[in-house]
């Protein structure tokens, strides 16, 4: 069952969060099988705010599957929050996901014809949480990106900015490790991309680790450290650089 | 997730597209209500028959003449020797104060055409007896009196006749005192027989019970009798009298056990006989029932399927937010449970209202096992129809679900 808040370690800030080592993504086998990822080592400690950038098909999705849990690598290890993703079974990747990861997806990905609350509760109900408490850290993380007015509202009744907002809310309401945003500004108007940046921005000043996957400069531009990809491969790591 | 949260769900897929809903919950309703409503009518058929065994009496015994009573004549040619049940051997029976028998009447029947001034009737069945027919069995007469021995010995044109026959003929008046013509000899009315509900294809009222000896001398001639009906001392002697009366009628018409020309059955067995036709029946009709309950079921299976397919995405977003397998299985059978209970408790509530009406002569009776095993049916089917569209919504990769429009 899931973990008890009381008893969670703490992520030191400098801490490793991720690793990744010579991690390898191949679809297919044979002469068709295609080499998504040929090699990526990576370590993200707490707090830093990194945006992935690369050109499509430079394999920065299949590397945001795999950072999210959603998909398990080839070849290589993948340490998350301390635990080696590798070796889990689907059940443990479940509580992964639901523990260590908040994703933000560009679509949004909230589900229809269910209420705001709900949709950001909905992690908490697979985490085990009992229903006092879950609606009580809902509302906190509604209320953190702005949207407790909102509340009762389902998805067809937000404009795009606040359905991202709600997403992030639901990403933020189980306390994880890692906040995973995949393209978070690619389907809003440029004035909901600003409102959106800002609160990542926000979060990130708070102490939040956050992985964000883009290809637009602007977007790019907001985080600590970039990281290009091209044909599986980190060809570029601002942090390398500095060093 | 929790059962109240897993129903909340579950309801929720259910609205979201409420025509598809409504059409699959009307498949398990018809099938529920189909299963219910024909056991009863199945069921309601059955007590009718019980009801007549027990007026029947069951206390009285049959003896008919086997085989060789259709067709005499060539039963006679080909053995001679062989003595025929007459009205004599009616005597013999009884004057013979066997330990369980308690009277032995005999019957010849016939049909035939009877009249009045106002109104004619065919096919009458004519029965020639003893007085003793009254008193045996649940042939009482209702008005009038029953002929007596004086009669029967005398061979006195006189009739008692059943109900339906009384009004018939007689549509104006009383039938008593009235004469009739069968088959042109006058019969002066002097009963009409109680009412009884009919068993077979004949209708029981409609008969003419006249003295054997008349019927004898006027329409059969005296050869063999048609059936003797042996009223045993009491019920629990029914067997015991079967016995004796064997024993006596394999002496007097010189048979052995082996080659009889005659069979003895109780008189509720031939009900019995058709109790077990009925529940025959009543199982046939289940079993059609259930098919299409079957049929439901696998509508089920198709709603869910596509339920599946159009809410990949949906399976894909809480698969990333960390739903285990069981979670995505227990959302979509709850769904599919959900969808057939319901079902199931509108195709009670339809088997009680189509209940209230007789259905072809027959008030259906709802059996009482029948409505928690058609809802716990219905919920079952629910899961094991479900579980195929839930298992490969439980199955699926996240990120491929995700990647669906």
């Amino acid at each position: 069952m899931a973990r008890s808040r009381g008893t969670r370690v703490p992520v030191l800030p400098g801490e490793t969060v991720l690793r990744l080592d010579g991690v390898h993504q191949v679809y297919g086998s044979g002469d068709a099988a295609v080499h998504a990822l040929r090699g990526i080592d990576l370590t993200v400690t707490t707090g830093e705010y990194i945006a992935i950038m690369g050109p499509s098909g430079s394999g920065k999705s299949t590397l945001m599957n795999i950072l999210g849990c959603l998909d398990v690598a080839s070849h290589g290890s993948y340490t998350l929050a301390g635990h080696d993703v590798a070796e889990m079974t689907e059940n443990e990747l479940a509580r992964v996901r639901n523990q260590e990861i908040g994703f933000v997806f560009q679509s949004f990905n909230l589900i229809q014809r269910m209420t705001a609350q709900a949709n950001v509760e909905l992690p908490l109900i697979y985490g085990g949480v009992a229903r006092a408490e879950r609606a009580r850290r809902a509302s906190e993380s509604l209320d953190r990106v702005g949207l407790s007015a909102r509340a009762g509202h389902e998805p067809v009744e937000l404009s795009g900015g606040q359905q991202q907002r709600v997403a992030i809310a639901r990403a933020l309401v189980t306390d994880p490790t890692l906040i995973l945003a995949d393209e978070p500004t690619g389907n809003l108007d440029s004035r909901s991309t600003d409102d959106i940046l800002s609160i990542l921005d926000e979060l990130a000043a708070a102490g939040r680790t956050i992985v964000l996957i883009t290809h637009e400069d602007e977007v790019a531009k907001r985080a600590h450290r970039v990281l290009t990809v091209a044909d599986g491969l980190v060809v570029h790591d601002s942090a390398a650089v500095a060093a | 997730m929790s059962p109240l949260e897993l129903l909340r769900s579950a309801l929720r897929g259910i609205t979201a597209n409420k025509l598809r809903s409504i059409l699959t919950l009307l498949g398990v309703m018809i099938g529920v209500g189909a299963v219910i409503l024909l056991l009863a009518v199945g069921n309601g058929s059955a007590q009718s028959i019980r009801d007549s065994i027990s007026s029947l009496g069951t206390n009285t015994l049959t003896v008919r003449a086997s085989g060789g009573g259709g067709f005499g004549g060539g039963a006679a040619a080909t053995s001679t020797s062989e003595k025929q049940i007459t009205a004599q051997t009616a005597t013999t029976l009884e004057s013979a104060h066997l330990g369980h028998v308690a009277a032995v009447v005999p019957q010849v029947s016939t049909s035939l055409t009877v009249s009045s001034t106002a109104a004619s009737e065919d096919g009458v069945s004519i029965i020639g007896t003893t007085s003793g027919y009254f008193a045996v069995g649940t042939t009482a007469v209702a008005s009038g009196e029953a002929f007596t021995d004086d009669d029967t010995a005398s061979a006195q044109k006189v009739a008692v006749i059943g109900s339906t026959l009384a009004t018939e003929l007689f549509p104006t008046g009383s039938a008593l005192g009235q004469t009739v013509q069968v088959d042109g000899t006058p019969f002066t009315i002097v009963g009409i027989l109680k009412q009884q509900s009919s068993t077979g294809f004949t209708d029981a009222n409609s008969v003419l019970v006249a003295p054997i000896t008349r019927v004898q001398r006027s329409f059969t001639g005296f050869g063999s009798v048609s059936t003797l009906t042996v009223e045993a001392t009491d019920s629990d002697s029914v067997d015991a009298a079967a016995g004796e009366i064997e024993i006596m009628l394999d002496q007097l018409l010189g048979q052995t056990a082996d080659d009889e020309s005659y069979t003895i059955s109780n008189a509720s067995d031939l009900l019995e006989t058709q109790e077990e036709s009925a529940n025959t029946f009543t199982v046939l009709l289940g079993a059609v029932a259930a098919i299409s309950l079957l049929v439901g079921g696998i509508g089920v299976t198709n709603v869910m399927l596509v339920t599946v397919t159009e809410r990949t995405r949906e399976i894909g977003i809480r698969k990333a937010l960390g739903a285990r397998r069981r979670a995505i299985l227990g959302q979509f059978l709850t769904e599919a449970a959900a969808l057939t209970l319901l079902g199931g408790v509108l195709g009670v509530a339809a088997a009680l209202i189509g209940s209230r009406f007789e259905i072809n002569g027959t008030q259906p009776i709802i059996l009482g096992y029948s409505i928690p095993l058609a809802l716990g049916v219905s919920v079952a089917i629910g899961v094991f129809f479900g579980s195929y569209p839930a298992a490969r919504a439980a199955n699926l990769r996240p990120i491929q679900a995700l990647r669906s429009v």
